[in-house]
């Protein structure tokens, strides 16, 4: 990147909660400095500065949710030199992708007395169903340490050193006593990539998949194991969540949304 | 459209959380009306919830929005643990409010210093702003740390915190785990009232008219957690039963509900709101800070753009709250109370930063969610938004069109909106005859 202009940088978001944009913001130390080294040309949330592009760094948060969005995202592609997804949503759809194992007019109906006013896609997907993505940020929200990480890399011109292990390993490298062993909890630990720091067994509870599946999770193998002494349907559930629709936890995830119907008395159609 | 005088008209607004518009037309006959498009996909929170525990449910609304997690976390475990009747231990009530206290501080620093404080000074953004005040602006972002630090000690993480459970918490914090927060958040009082007196000195739009008003009250405390949903209007009622004297329409033009009250006029909730009914119950150090400013409750209540004066005195307040609240911290016996799931309604408002945060949901006996009702702040605002826009409106229609627009967005980012949440919301859009 060049050293005589600051590459502009671009923060847009698709079908999402905008806390993963604020993790930029969240970095109070170095936000300063972020603004000096790069030109943040477009930042809606944080700025009435507009740009339509080009960037040379575009983060984008979201799912694609809307043919608006669906035709948007295209345009940013065009615009972008290196395209970043942001969060769970952008990179595995999010916990609104749950709605792709139902019917979205159901769903639709079932929020809205006027479904036919929404402007809505059937599905909620990650931005890479639609277009090319250069790079990911993984997590619900995403970590702030990833993203300064991110951009020093990006500033630097080196490649972002973003880990791609289980949560298992950071969290025995932090000492943690094993939710799951010790405790019997149910923790995806073993099949999630790491990024939160351990986060939810630090804090006594299993890991729920924010940073998604690692690199060959072996999701069988667990789903056995933590089924073994379990009722039906309680392992399913578990990945039935804010990653639920990444491929390798898409057959639990739809067997879990099976079940999770409205009761006729609500009047609601079921999927 | 040939009728229209002026049409404004912002395409996307900035400076708020997620996506909207405004529309804003003036008719040859001088009348005015707005229309806040909220384009904000929607994403189908209450049917998410279907099927799912409660304790699921708390992991899940905290997803409606990246800057108020915890007050979707709040709302929701209050009205399960009002239908399972869980006895909650005080000290965990009083880690609920820190929690709570950590997201008030960090929601509404970054909306007085990075969104809002620069259409006071003329700046686009913070970073513009930060090249003439930066002094200032490393202030606002220490505020707004303090605030995420509190949070991330309770919850693992500022957003989307992870501690929260029906009961209590996964686990609470030793006496020890709060030490570190003692020298900052006496740091941050200081921090605090400097900001009172900042933003009570900005160049304030005339705007004056009278606000009917929403908020809890609370026998003792400034609301948060509990209370009873009261109106500046004799409205009275248990936080449970918001849908009493209030429902949910749909508008062909927005993403997001409209809530309004039974007799359809616009209601406003958020910091002018509490402070109006609670000023009695503010911290004393946040007391003498709003009365040195000079305003009175009732000019802060009928102009809207002195809700950032609000806003920081309730800033100021949760500081001083949560500083009280480490001092006489003792851990509970538990971090959670068992319980037992029961067939019924589980229905609570909390004061989200924005305002009133209602939630309701109808479980069966194992307590599996099987409908939910949830009812943001900024889906109950936008009648008032519009409301005000239209009231507002002819004072800045002699300005260049650019600094009408301003004005206009200035209005509403008075309000906070927070449009993530309220979809299920904002762009403004101003067009003059050639």
């Amino acid at each position: 990147m060049s050293e005589i202009r600051p590459p502009r940088l671009g923060v847009v978001k698709l079908a999402s909660c905008d806390g993963c944009q604020l993790t930029l913001l969240d970095l109070e130390d170095e936000l300063l400095a972020i603004g000096a080294r790069f030109d943040l040309v477009e930042f809606p949330e944080a700025s009435s500065r507009r740009s339509d592009g080009p960037y040379d760094v575009l983060l984008v948060e979201g799912s694609v949710s809307t043919p608006a969005q669906a035709e948007q995202i295209q345009q940013l592609r065009e615009r972008s030199r290196l395209l970043v997804t942001i969060g769970a949503c952008a990179t595995a759809g999010g916990i609104q992708a749950m709605r792709n194992f139902g019917k979205e007019p159901a769903w639709r109906a079932s929020v809205y007395p006027q479904p036919e006013l929404i402007q809505s896609l059937a599905t909620a997907t990650p931005v890479a169903d639609h277009v090319n993505v250069d790079i990911e940020l993984r997590g619900c929200p995403i970590d702030r340490y990833q993203l300064l990480e991110l951009l020093t890399a990006l500033r630097l011109g080196r490649r972002p050193q973003l880990p791609d292990e289980a949560v298992c390993l950071e969290c025995k490298r932090r000492g943690r006593v094993c939710v799951l062993v010790a405790g019997g909890v149910a923790c995806l630990g073993p099949v999630t990539q790491t990024g939160c720091g351990a986060l939810c067994p630090s804090y006594a509870r299993g890991c729920y998949a924010c940073f998604g599946p690692r690199e060959a999770a072996n999701v069988g193998s667990l789903s056995a194991w933590l089924g073994a002494d379990r009722p039906s349907g309680a392992v399913d559930r578990l990945f039935a969540g804010f990653t639920g629709y990444a491929p390798p936890f898409r057959d639990a995830s739809a067997r879990a949304m099976a079940t999770f119907q409205p009761p006729a008395a609500t009047g609601e159609e079921p999927d | 459209m040939a009728t229209d005088q002026l049409h404004f008209e912002v395409a996307q607004l900035t400076r708020v959380e997620g996506e909207g518009s405004l529309d804003l037309r003036v008719g040859t006959d001088g009348s005015v009306a707005a229309q806040l498009r909220i384009f904000e996909a929607p994403r189908y929170f209450e049917r998410l919830v279907v099927g799912r525990t409660p304790d699921e449910v708390l992991d899940i609304v905290a997803r409606i929005c990246g800057i108020c997690p915890v007050a979707y976390q709040m709302s929701a475990v209050h009205a399960f643990e009002s239908l399972f009747e869980v006895p909650i231990d005080p000290a965990v009530r009083a880690l609920r409010r820190l929690l709570y206290c950590g997201e008030w501080i960090e929601s509404h620093a970054l909306h007085i210093y990075l969104l809002h404080a620069p259409d006071f000074l003329g700046y686009p953004g913070v970073l513009e702003m930060a090249r003439d005040h930066r002094v200032v602006v490393e202030r606002g972002l220490r505020l707004k740390q303090l605030g995420n630090r509190i949070v991330g000690i309770l919850g693992g993480r500022a957003i989307h915190p992870v501690s929260v459970r029906v009961g209590g918490f996964t686990r609470t914090p030793r006496s020890a785990d709060l030490e570190p927060l003692r020298p900052l958040l006496e740091a941050g009082i200081a921090a605090a009232q400097e900001t009172v007196s900042w933003v009570a000195g900005f160049d304030m739009p005339s705007f004056d008219r009278e606000p009917r008003l929403v908020a809890l009250r609370h026998e003792s405390d400034y609301p948060m957690n509990e209370g009873r949903i009261v109106s500046s209007d004799g409205i009275d009622l248990a936080t449970g039963d918001w849908g009493q004297a209030f429902e949910e329409i749909q508008v062909p033009w927005s993403n997001a509900l409209h809530a309004r009250a039974a007799d359809g006029v616009p209601y406003l909730l958020g910091p002018t709101a509490r402070l109006s009914f609670s000023a009695d119950r503010l911290h004393p150090t946040a007391s003498a800070a709003l009365a040195a400013t000079g305003l009175g409750l009732e000019a802060l209540r009928r102009n809207l753009f002195l809700s950032i004066v609000s806003r920081a005195v309730e800033l100021l307040h949760a500081i001083a709250d949560a500083a009280d609240i480490v001092d006489r911290y003792v851990p509970p016996a538990r971090p959670a109370e068992p319980w037992e799931p029961r067939a019924g309604t589980a229905a609570w408002a909390t004061e989200a930063p924005r305002g009133l945060l209602f939630h309701r949901y109808q479980v069966d006996s194992a307590g599996t969610v099987q409908h939910a009702q949830i009812v943001p702040p900024t889906s109950q605002n936008q009648a008032a938004i519009e409301h005000d826009l239209e009231l507002f409106a002819p004072a800045v229609l002699e300005l260049p069109h650019e600094e009408a627009t301003l004005r206009l967005e200035q209005l509403i980012r008075s309000y906070d909106p927070c449009i993530s949440c309220a979809t299920h919301f904002l762009q403004l859009r101003v067009e003059r005859p050639e």
